[in-house]
């Protein structure tokens, strides 16, 4: 029967890419043959069409469906897969006329997009949640009206015309908007299934007032945000974390900063507000005024506002488990399987509503199917469990730990991690305890951030911080979530009850939506614990019962690590652009200077050479912080007077005494590697080519850095700009036009964030033994990480010092030539 | 008069033995009644005078040659060559051989006028030598008077213009060799014959030549049909040398051999425990051993491997040898055998190799596994007469720690030999095949053999085919001491302990095994009937 009401119509879903809308998509297209759904989606960078492909369709929820189908799946979605292109956070949806049409031609509008996270900026919010629901309703009616219009038209012209789906001439589709159960806000005991202006706690909030104050909070935190004080933060805030990556990339990164904290002020003022009116956190507070504006506004659209409780993973449909995104118990319960979160507030008898996302779908399914009341009353149904199958916190606390007691995590040495026991204690004591957890893991991770460490170290300091970003997800969702397990409304379900038991046999079976259903332990341990684990991409210890994903092996059977290795070294790269200092070799400008000016001083001078360079360490290393090419420029004037000819004699003595010697023979067969497999290859070097010259077999082109030079002699000045930072991804980019080349389709190798723009500038960047801040980079970037170490087998001076000479005579300044 | 060699049957009153262990060593308790060790014979007596001996022998050398003064002339050109590195083994305490006897030449070629006189260090494919390693070898003095003029230079088998093909043997072997050397009126090479492979012919047909004259040789089958090649009467690897070596003679190249002999005096004073017999270590001795081998056991590897790497051995001049190169080399393989030349009654079921720190080609470097292969199962199983100690099917049982480490300058294509070759296969014949010529022709490995420290290209390939014929003789192969994953690439077993190799040896040959221990260092030459 449902299938026959809905069947041949097309029906409209915003928020389609959201957890909930992909369900809905699916479900339809799957359950109900003849139907063409309709999905309002924001362009994105490469289209709407592309982004309902990328990001709706290739998504798991489609593997059955694609599986049903086989061959004809493009085809068949293709053809019932309408995409509109437009935006809900403006007005009039943004749509263009060919979307116009299409939406003007459904027939129900299932409005289900919504910012779901808690923590949203406050006026996001406000568009999204609050007026989204009312650009909708007035998008189909003005689009109604002018149908109206040009039908009288049509009609003074006798024409007759069929709509699409067979509506009478006239009807207005149907809206079904989805808000949430606690509209309600922080309230004890029943919640009816009513329009909140029917509800006992009534309030008169007028929404429009709080629209305009959410927009003026937004500007007015954008002004405070370009105070001069405030730019000055972000900027030592992005150096901090980039160090001299150059100009442009840093500016970048404080615009980020900037816009980043208006954010946070924003989330920290919806919150503010929303706790003062009596909601737990913007989200409600903005969906229940939402719910205002939508009925102040629809005028006589036919409105049914389906409200869930929290939204889990699928129980049945389209297979057990299925969840989209990191939803929002996850991180709570990761943190407590990983042992970071020792307990949870809640009154242990509490109830935690939560509804599996088919039954949602089923229930919006069933109410499409019905269509509107009668007399176009707006209608409610709530979708949750606790009125009629409770899931108490105590029993959700039982089933999570007796899980993860059988199926524990790994912890980084592949042992078992065990959980704590569980009290219940009051939420501040939770929170101050999380909030010690992630205070302690942030100073451990400044200090590592402080401390010139490279490779595996600096891997260990990028997983502390994601470590401490767990926790402090954890502590966030602690606070925001703490009000939901300590909400004592009791949702009802007279209306929903009702809806179901007017449904036929046939329909129960497959469209479920009771939630007498659901049986929580099989739920909890069968369907949506292992779905959890398997979506946060964490490894269960290995002596596991049941254990499916093991090693951070994918699909293909290799790591991580293998298929990184394996895209960088793929034939149809073509370009390999190198590094070279800590990249290649574990050596630097002041090394191989100190080796040559040292490679012909006696004894005592070699003693006041190493004294004075070590007195100007310091300096030397806050101005290679600072900028990488006034380094240089500053350190290379030491090299005013030096014979060319016996440094370039004494360069190929370095080759062999300092730069072979401290190099990462990995690396070199890496480099070789690319040349064997036809890619180009190219050193972009800050060092002198009197150094460079003996490497220059390994490349095909090289780059480095010049000086001047008088009378055989050097006069310490560079001949151009010093590659170095941004220089580098111009000169790449120029490269890679003059020899045809894509850097798409280019790999880059270096070490340090200050190379951060030729990395950012290829398709294939790879992070080799990185220093703390690209560890992070990488890590969150996910770039291939090499870490190639030094070959072990050689003897190499503590001190960068060059062999002595039986004739020692020098050109240092302060030394004595003889 | 020093005692020969010895071999001891081991029985319950036997003290444990001692073992190398790279750089370091251990002492290790064998099975009574079915073991054996073998000990190299005592050093010779030393030349009373060794520069007077130097001078006797130039001007009254063997075969069919004239006294060096008659062959020197105004106007001549003069090429002194002379052996790399790898000779001899540790390195000599100074005055090197090749110093005492490169300035006698000097001095006859002064005084017969000669100015076009170019030193060339024979490396062939090994690399080059660093100014004080050429220091030590041939003295200050001919360094300073020679290298800054460019007149001291070492053999480089990879330049073009440097090289000039002589023809081919009657086996259609490419001789090709230094061209300076082979345009010279006179080569006089100057060798130190450390084992009874050295020199002969080999000095100037393996020493100066390139890779296109050396694959004739140093390639898989001939070190399979050389048994061992440390018997020139049953060396193919000394048959082809001869052949080519004859073939440059008859070119016109001529050639002054000059061959040195050295007694097995290999430690210095406060180690001479190394090459005592253990029941006749006195209490100083013991309490030395329990000293060292306690602080090198807290020593980190890379202090005590520059702690070995700086050992310089007291050997001694016992002999020298000049004129025609056959009749000389004749000479200088007898006194040779004189020194290493121990009889052994048999083969039995396994054998044991303590790998001392050095092989030829790791001095002043690290010994890397491939390098441990090629000490292990090149040159100590080949250290035989006859048959070799372990009977066909038997067990080497290797004592080495084997680190997965590399010296990065001068073994950089033994890195990507055990990368990417013998993660691949370990087989020498399918390695030759599909691996030789890329490595052998590659680009880079050229550029640092000519202008850095790197052994050539193919190196790590001579290495592997230098063990083929133990390869294809033993059952099995066991590292004691290892690290497990070198050891696994290698394509042998890792044991923890002697006594668990023996127990995993027990699986190819039995649970009672007959056993021997080459108690070298020092070096000898086992004649096994």
């Amino acid at each position: 029967m449902l299938r026959e009401a809905l069947g041949g119509r097309r029906i409209g879903i915003t928020g389609a890419t959201g957890f909930l809308g992909t369900a809905l998509a699916e479900r339809f297209l799957r359950a109900v043959p003849d139907c063409e759904i309709a999905l309002l989606v924001r362009p994105g960078r490469r289209g709407p069409a592309d982004r309902v492909r990328r990001e709706i369709l290739r998504n798991n929820c489609f593997d059955r469906l694609r599986e049903e189908l086989g061959a004809d799946f493009d085809a068949t979605m293709d053809r019932r897969i309408k995409v509109m292109a437009g935006d809900v956070g403006e007005d009039g949806l943004g749509l263009d006329d060919a979307g116009r049409e299409l939406l003007a031609g459904c027939s129900t509008v299932i409005h289900s997009a919504a910012t779901v996270s808690f923590d949203s900026p406050l006026d996001r919010a406000v568009e999204i949640n609050l007026l989204g629901p009312s650009r909708v309703a007035a998008a189909l009616n003005q689009l109604h009206d002018r149908q109206q219009h040009d039908r009288q038209q049509h009609d003074r012209q006798q024409h007759d015309r069929q709509q699409h789906d067979g509506q009478p001439a006239g009807a207005k589709p149907h809206l079904i908007a989805v808000s949430t159960a606690y509209v309600a806000g922080s309230r004890r005991g029943q919640v009816p299934e009513a329009v909140l202006p029917e509800t006992p706690w009534a309030t008169e909030l007028a929404w429009r007032p709080e629209v305009a104050a959410a927009r003026r909070a937004r500007s007015d935190a954008d002004a405070a945000s370009r105070e001069p004080k405030m730019l000055d933060t972000f900027r030592a805030k992005a150096r901090a974390e980039l160090g001299a990556a150059g100009t442009p990339l840093l500016a970048a990164r404080s615009e980020k900063f900037r816009e980043e904290w208006v954010d946070e002020r924003m989330v920290t003022i919806g919150k503010a507000r929303a706790q003062g009116l009596g909601w737990p956190d913007a989200y409600a507070y903005t969906k229940s005024l939402g719910e205002r504006a939508l009925l102040d506004t629809r005028g006589d659209l036919p409105l049914t506002i389906v409200r869930p409780s929290i939204i889990e993973a699928a129980m049945e449909e389209p297979h057990p488990g299925w969840i989209r995104g990191f939803r929002m118990a996850d991180p709570v319960i990761i943190g407590y399987a990983r042992g970071l979160l020792r307990e949870f507030p809640g009154i242990p008898e509490g109830v935690i509503d939560v509804i599996p996302v088919d039954m949602v779908v089923a229930t919006i399914m069933a109410v499409a199917a019905r269509g509107p009341q009668e007399d176009n009353v707006p209608d409610v149904f709530h979708s949750a469990s606790g009125a009629r199958n409770p899931l108490r916190y105590r029993q959700l606390v039982d089933l999570v730990q007796e899980w993860f007691t059988e199926h524990p995590l790994a912890d980084s040495r592949d042992q078992p991690i065990s959980v704590p026991e569980w009290s219940f204690p009051g939420r501040h004591r939770v929170q101050r305890q999380l909030g010690r957890a992630a205070n302690a893991l942030g100073t451990a991770e400044k200090v590592l951030q402080a401390l010139p460490l490279r490779g595996k170290q600096a891997d260990l300091a990028a997983r502390l911080e994601e470590r401490r970003d767990e926790a402090e997800r954890a502590l966030s969702y602690v606070e925001l979530y703490g009000a939901y397990t300590e909400t004592e409304a009791i949702f009802g379900l007279d209306r929903l009850l009702a809806l179901w038991d007017g449904l036929p046999a046939e329909d129960q079976a497959d469209f479920g939506f009771d939630p007498a259903a659901i049986d929580w332990p099989h739920f909890c341990h069968d369907v949506y614990l292992p779905s959890v684990v398997a979506h946060a991409r964490v490894r269960l210890a290995p002596s596991g019962a049941g254990t499916k994903k093991r090693s951070g092996k994918g699909a293909t059977g290799l790591t991580r690590e293998e298929r990184g290795r394996r895209a960088v070294l793929a034939p149809e790269r073509h370009l390999a652009v190198f590094d070279l200092e800590n990249t290649l070799i574990a050596s630097n400008v002041v090394d191989s200077y100190s080796w040559l000016a040292t490679r012909h001083l006696d004894d005592a001078d070699r003693v006041r050479f190493v004294a004075r360079t070590l007195r100007e360490a310091p300096r030397l290393l806050a101005l290679d912080r600072a900028d990488r090419g006034d380094f240089l420029r500053y350190f290379y004037r030491r090299y005013e007077g030096a014979p060319i000819d016996r440094l370039s004699a004494d360069g190929w003595e370095l080759f062999s005494d300092m730069v072979l010697t401290k190099s990462f023979p990995a690396g070199i067969r890496r480099v070789r590697e690319h040349r064997a497999l036809g890619h180009k290859t190219l050193l972009i070097t800050g060092a002198l080519d009197v150094v460079i010259d003996p490497l220059r077999p390994l490349f095909d082109d090289v780059v480095c850095a010049k000086l001047g030079q008088k009378n055989g002699r050097f006069n310490g000045e560079l001949i151009e700009a010093p590659p170095t930072g941004e220089a580098r991804a111009i000169l790449m980019a120029d490269y890679a036009k003059a020899n045809g080349l894509e850097l798409e389709q280019s790999v880059a190798y270096a070490d340090s964030a200050s190379d951060l723009p030729m990395l950012e500038v290829v398709g294939h960047p790879v992070a080799v033994n990185p220093e703390t801040k690209l560890a992070a980079i990488a890590r969150k970037r996910g770039w291939h990480v090499e870490h190639w170490p030094k070959s072990p087998g050689a003897t190499r001076p503590p001190l960068p010092i060059g062999p002595r000479l039986a004739t020692a005579k020098g050109w240092v300044a302060g030394s004595t030539p003889r | 008069m020093p005692r020969p060699g010895f071999v001891l049957e081991v029985d319950r009153s036997t003290p444990p033995i001692l073992t190398w262990h790279g750089e370091g060593f251990r002492l290790e308790r064998l099975p009574a009644e079915r073991s054996r060790v073998i000990y190299a014979p005592e050093p010779v007596a030393a030349l009373d005078d060794p520069d007077q001996a130097v001078q006797d022998a130039l001007l009254h050398p063997l075969g069919d040659s004239p006294p060096l003064p008659d062959l020197l002339r105004p106007g001549m050109r003069l090429t002194i060559a002379f052996d790399d590195i790898s000779l001899p083994l540790p390195p000599m305490q100074k005055p090197d051989n090749r110093q005492r006897v490169i300035e006698a030449v000097l001095e006859m070629a002064a005084a017969a006028g000669v100015d076009d006189v170019v030193l060339i260090c024979a490396l062939a494919l090994h690399r080059r030598m660093t100014e004080a390693e050429l220091r030590h070898a041939v003295g200050d003095r001919v360094y300073d008077s020679f290298a800054p003029h460019g007149l001291l230079l070492q053999h480089d088998a990879e330049d073009p213009d440097g090289l000039v093909h002589l023809g081919q043997t009657d086996k259609g072997e490419d001789v090709e060799i230094n061209k300076r050397a082979a345009e010279s009126d006179l080569i006089v090479y100057v060798n130190i014959n450390l084992v009874a492979m050295d020199g002969g012919h080999k000095s100037v047909a393996t020493g100066l030549a390139s890779y296109r004259s050396l694959r004739h040789h140093h390639n898989v089958k001939t070190m399979r049909h050389s048994r061992s090649f440390m018997d020139q009467e049953h060396s193919e690897l000394h048959s082809s040398n001869w052949r080519m070596g004859r073939l440059i003679a008859a070119a016109g190249v001529k050639v002054f051999q000059i061959e040195t002999t050295l007694n097995n005096d290999t430690f210095p004073k406060q180690m001479a425990f190394l090459q005592k017999r253990e029941w006749e270590w006195s209490g100083r001795d013991r309490a030395t051993y329990l000293a060292t081998s306690k602080s090198l056991s807290r020593t980190p590897p890379k202090l005590a491997r520059s702690i070995f790497q700086s050992i310089k051995a007291p050997h001694a001049m016992t002999g020298v040898y000049a004129g025609e190169v056959e009749a000389v080399h004749a000479a200088t393989t007898a006194a040779v055998y004189e020194q290493q030349l121990v009889s052994v009654e048999g083969q039995t079921d396994v054998a044991i190799f303590g790998l001392p720190h050095v092989c030829p080609y790791n001095v002043n470097s690290i010994m890397n596994p491939i390098l441990v292969m090629c000490m292990g199962l090149g040159y100590l199983f080949n250290l035989y007469r006859g048959k070799p100690i372990v009977r066909q099917g038997g067990v080497a049982i290797l004592s080495h720690p084997t680190p997965w480490a590399f010296h990065p300058v001068h073994h950089p294509s033994y890195i990507d030999f055990f990368e990417e070759v013998l993660s691949e296969t370990t087989d020498p014949i399918e390695i030759e095949k599909t691996y030789e010529e890329r490595f052998a022709t590659d680009e880079w490995y050229r550029h640092l053999y000519r202008t850095s420290h790197a052994y050539h290209g193919v190196h790590p390939f001579y290495m592997w085919y230098w063990g083929a014929h133990a390869l294809e003789h033993l059952g099995d192969v066991i590292i004691v001491g290892g690290d497990p994953a070198a050891v696994r690439r290698l394509g042998f077993s890792p044991a923890t302990t002697l006594t668990d190799a023996l127990e995993m040896a027990s699986d190819t040959v039995g649970r009672h095994p007959t056993i021997s221990h080459f108690h070298c260092p020092p070096i000898m030459l086992a004649d096994v009937s």
